[in-house]
């Protein structure tokens, strides 16, 4: 029956649903998983690379992550090639900004401007929604670090962690039971929110959960982390090899040690 | 360069002083006009030029800032911000139909705790400055402002500076600028201290 109102995008159905919308979120359900996690003072955002060839040229820039501005990236889920689509808007939106203010834009104006742009997608044109889910990190004076959510409605959220991209729900359960923010469950002995180094550790543990196979290696894994450094401008890492395969040892011993 | 405008910045604010003439030619239409509008609650802009310009620029700048206000959470710019943003627009404007306005922005930056004085003309010329001043009053003032300024002074300190200024012009101006307004931006907002004519007065 939802058939008949299934391909025009712009059309809401019967029950009230744009089947469109929900097809597009659906291919991103098949993507290369993206867990971001909110540090102390910093970021963490650890993304799964499907590699579909051996014969594949080594990448010289990533499929997964992408630099915004000086003070904002990106990590994505889903068709690469409309990805790019919006990975210009946003870097567009945050130079015109700073050219306009002389100022960094904040991270939430940058993150809604993606958003509006996509949600035209599902209401004029009679054009397919984008197929893309991101993970915002970005850094701003007003509220310092943040993590952001979008998908292809259009809309967006804030979160301490979450995950997007295949098995994400297994991710976030994970995340659920692992992620301590305790200064808001009440506990603010052991200061709050992971540091960095934990939230890695937190972060290479939900992609073993979601990923097939044999989970964890550091051609299967990128890890990225945002800081601060000491004039207070943002540095943007993605990890090496050799630490992404420090993290990756460091979470199995725990594992085995967990088990006696 | 009929109106003078006067600016001076202190610790934790700044002052801008504006006379109250509006005048072309021989003829006075008014003597309370306020020459410096707020743009935010902790903004105002001194302006020199047309009436009609200097109502136009700083109404469209001060409405935009509203608009940018409401669409971010209460977000007020920062006065560095604020300035870029007005620079930009007279750049603009300027190959198209010029705003002929010359002005004076200060602000309170409540990241810093800062008074902040940007000067800034119609060609989009813009300059953080410590103290400054648009029209004729330039070329009597800065002299003496440059010689009575320092770091770390406090309104009653950058007050005098101000006031010495404006009676240098009464001595040494020719045009005859009888009353001034002289308004203030700290922490706690935008507030006049003193006029000659109240403005409110129609």
């Amino acid at each position: 029956m939802a058939r008949r109102y299934d391909s025009s995008t712009t059309t809401f159905s019967p029950e009230g649903r744009l089947h469109q919308v929900e097809y597009a979120i659906e291919a991103i359900n098949n993507a290369g998983t993206c867990v971001g996690i909110l540090a102390k003072d910093g970021i963490v955002m650890a993304c799964e690379k499907r590699v579909t060839s051996g014969l594949l040229a080594p990448a010289k820039t990533s499929e997964k992550t992408y630099k915004l501005c000086q003070h904002a990236t990106c990590t994505v889920a889903g068709l690469t090639a409309d990805a790019n689509i919006l990975i210009d808007q946003a870097r567009l939106r945050a130079a015109r900004y700073q050219y306009q203010y002389q100022e960094p834009i904040p991270m939430e104006q940058l993150v809604e401007h993606v958003c509006n742009y996509k949600q035209a997608y599902t209401q004029y044109g009679g054009l397919r929604p984008f197929g893309v889910a991101f993970l915002f990190a970005g850094y701003d004076v007003t509220h310092g670090f943040q993590l952001y959510q979008s998908d292809p409605s259009g809309n967006y959220s804030g979160w301490k962690a979450t995950v997007i991209g295949a098995n994400n729900q297994a991710g976030k359960s994970l995340l659920k039971s692992e992620y301590k923010d305790e200064e808001a469950e009440g506990e603010a002995d052991e200061g709050g929110i992971p540091g960095i180094a934990a939230a890695l550790k937190l972060a290479v543990k939900v992609l073993n959960k979601t990923m097939d196979g044999t989970g964890a290696s550091t051609d299967k894994m990128e890890l990225f982390v945002m800081t601060l450094d000491d004039t207070k401008q943002c540095v943007h890492k993605i990890l090496t090899d050799d630490e992404v395969k420090k993290i990756i040892k460091e979470v199995e011993d725990e594992a085995a040690s967990a088990g006696d | 360069m009929g109106d003078s405008i006067i600016g001076v910045k202190f610790s934790g604010g700044v002052i801008i002083a504006a006379d109250q003439s509006n005048a072309r030619s021989i003829l006075v239409y008014q003597s309370n006009l306020d020459k410096i509008p707020s743009l935010t609650s902790h903004s105002m802009l001194g302006c020199s030029g047309p009436n009609a310009d200097i109502v136009n620029f700083s109404e469209f700048i001060a409405k935009n800032l509203e608009l940018y206000r409401l669409s971010n959470d209460d977000m007020i710019l920062s006065p560095h911000a604020q300035a870029n943003f007005a620079r930009g627009e007279l750049a603009k404007a300027l190959r198209k139909g010029p705003f002929q306005v010359n002005a004076l922005l200060g602000g309170y930056d409540v990241k810093s705790k800062e008074g902040e004085l940007y000067w800034m003309d119609y060609l989009g010329t813009l300059q953080k400055v410590n103290f400054g001043a648009q029209g004729y009053a330039g070329y009597f003032v800065l002299s003496t402002m440059d010689r009575e300024w320092k770091e770390g002074m406090n309104e009653a300190e950058a007050l005098e500076v101000v006031k010495h200024g404006i009676s240098n012009l009464g001595t040494r101006l020719l045009l005859n600028q009888p009353n001034w307004l002289i308004k203030v931006v700290d922490e706690k907002g935008v507030r006049t201290i003193e006029f000659g004519a109240d403005p409110a007065d129609c």
